[in-house]
């Protein structure tokens, strides 16, 4: 079947890159990028970190300027599609508009976990997602006296590290024990955990939020599930996000803690492929198992992937997940899984600031966490994307170093 | 608006525009420059950025940093004048600025 018309629902990292590279790949027929966000698309890992400070323009945000689409030919439309229409093959919007396809991108991302606790919808309560977010935020964030953190994770430790360089008292609530503790190891976070509290941070862990405190319709405080009261006048929570599947749901098509495809990335609908944080995807490094990940790598490989396939060059999506991750002055890079890893091998020291954690499960490595190590996490993705032979005992003779056992050891 | 030249591996050359303010790798991707990708979006985290600053106007920049001179490390086949695009930033009086690019970004 020749290929027509393709229509890409979520104008985010994921959807922007199948459009792009749509085109690189010399694909001709329609595209019609379709995305429920004012604005040009837009990246959003600077939002939690260097637009918030100020570092970065909002121009800078952009993946490209308007002139992009025009000349490129891809149909950028500012709209929210309600219903996708498998039996006629077309989307519908809340315009009314119908666009048909040849096939379908979803594309859609995922949305913050809501705080359930009285008080969560007053002023001074955020969740970070949009740069709509970001901009009622950053304001806000710079006169902030009395910051009150809810989730330990990535995003909500950016946030953490932001608020401390601006000068605000920062209390982080945390269910588990320590930070970031569902992705990474005791040794990195640990790392991680007394950076923070240099900066002046407070953790308060195996502690989640029971009340958001309200005085004159705005935040004045919380109270922690344990009974803790903690003053604040800005509350900013990250404890995780919920896939947008509801579309796909409605649609019939499979789901399995995201949109279920097949490793070539088409969900159960061959006219219907998905990626990107709404995704669950036989990972090749997950042993095949479905996984959904949320990071920048996966929704460009997957959207070039996607975009090959499209334009008759299919293969099986294998790409190496890589992450990273800016707080402070700190760079945390990790390449590769580390679910599952039962032995570590550490490189550096925590109390240089610069550290490497080897991850290996059955004396296989599975994964490399650096921090300000930068030139270990590159040898690490080189070392990675190839069933990797590095054996802890290696790792262990003193004096080893990454790089050079990855120039020694390619093929 | 400063012009850049970027001459490819091949010797293809393109001329596009630049904001002052603006990194090297936003002004080449936001012109479609085939050759450098920008996957992290000037976070200093990929290396798809890679290039080479041509002697003549290497010394207008600030030398590489830290986390992008280990980055390069692991670039394929650096040289002395390799950088990591998004941490140029186009200043005013760098009209005229000539960027190589590197065979591959892998
Ligand atoms: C604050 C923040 C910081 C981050 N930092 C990092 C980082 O440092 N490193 C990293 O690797 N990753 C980071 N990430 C994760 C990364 O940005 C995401 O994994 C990535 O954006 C996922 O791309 P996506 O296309 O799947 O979804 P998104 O980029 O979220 O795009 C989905 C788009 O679809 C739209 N949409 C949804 N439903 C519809 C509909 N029915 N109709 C039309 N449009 C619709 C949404 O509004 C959204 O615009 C960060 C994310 C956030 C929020
Ligand atoms: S764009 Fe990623 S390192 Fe330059």
């Amino acid at each position: 079947m020749t290929l027509n018309s393709v229509v890409i629902v979520g104008a985010g990292q994921g959807g922007f890159q199948v459009a792009a590279s749509l085109r690189q790949e010399g694909y001709q027929g329609a595209i019609t990028l379709i995305g429920d966000e004012p604005g040009l698309p837009y990246q959003r890992p600077p939002l939690s970190k260097a637009y918030l400070l100020g570092k970065i323009s909002a121009t800078a945000l952009l993946f490209r300027p308007m002139d992009f689409y025009t000349q490129q030919n891809i149909e950028l439309v500012h709209d929210q599609v309600v219903a996708v229409d498998r039996n006629n093959r077309q989307v519908r919007l809340a315009s009314g508009r119908a666009v048909p396809y040849d096939h379908l991108v979803l594309a859609m991302g995922a949305h913050n976990r809501p705080l359930l606790v009285p008080g969560a919808d007053s002023r001074g309560v955020f969740g970070i997602k949009t740069k709509a977010d970001a901009d009622e935020l950053a304001p806000l964030a710079k006169e902030a006296r009395d910051v009150v953190v809810v989730g330990a994770g990535f995003v909500g430790l950016e946030f953490a590290a932001v608020a401390a360089a601006n000068g605000a008292t920062v209390h982080v609530l945390e269910l588990g024990d320590r930070p970031m503790a569902r992705a990474i190891s005791r040794e990195m976070s640990d790392l991680f955990r007394a950076a923070h509290e240099a900066w002046g941070v407070h953790f308060e862990f195996r502690q989640g939020i029971g009340q958001i405190l309200i005085e004159g319709g705005k935040v004045s405080g919380v109270v922690t599930s344990e009974g803790k009261t903690l003053p604040a006048d800005l509350v900013v929570y990250g404890i995780g996000v919920i896939p947008n599947v509801q579309l796909a749901l409605e649609a019939g098509l499979d789901i399995d803690n995201g949109i279920k495809v097949d490793s070539n990335l088409l969900t159960s609908d061959a006219h219907i492929s998905s990626l990107g944080d709404v995704a669950s995807f036989p990972c090749l490094q997950n042993g095949q198992k479905l996984l959904r990940l949320e990071s920048v790598q996966n929704a460009v490989d997957q959207g070039r992937a996607i975009a090959a396939r499209l334009v008759g060059k299919p293969a099986p999506y294998t790409a190496l997940p890589w992450f990273w991750t800016d707080q402070g002055n700190l760079k945390l890079q990790i390449a590769g899984l580390s679910m599952g890893y039962d032995s570590t091998v550490a490189l550096g020291t925590p109390e240089s600031g610069q550290l490497s954690v080897l991850c290996f499960r059955d004396s296989q490595l599975v994964a490399v966490e650096s921090c300000n190590r930068p030139g270990d996490h590159m040898a690490a993705r080189k070392i990675l994307a190839r069933p990797p032979r590095l054996t802890p005992a290696e790792a262990q003779v003193p004096g080893f170093e990454l790089k050079a056992w990855e120039a020694a050891n390619r093929d | 608006m400063p012009t850049l030249t970027f001459i490819e591996h091949n010797g293809t050359r393109h001329q596009i525009h630049g904001e002052v303010g603006q990194s090297v790798m936003q002004a080449a991707t936001f012109a479609m420059l085939p050759g450098i990708q920008g996957d992290c979006g000037g976070a200093c985290s990929c290396a798809t950025c890679h290039a080479y600053v041509d002697e003549a106007w290497a010394d207008r920049f600030p030398s590489a940093t830290g986390t992008e001179d280990e980055m390069l490390d692991n670039v394929t086949e650096r040289r002395a004048n390799s950088r990591l695009s998004c941490q140029l930033v186009i200043e005013e009086g760098m009209d005229g600025l000539l960027i190589h690019l590197p065979a591959s970004q892998y």
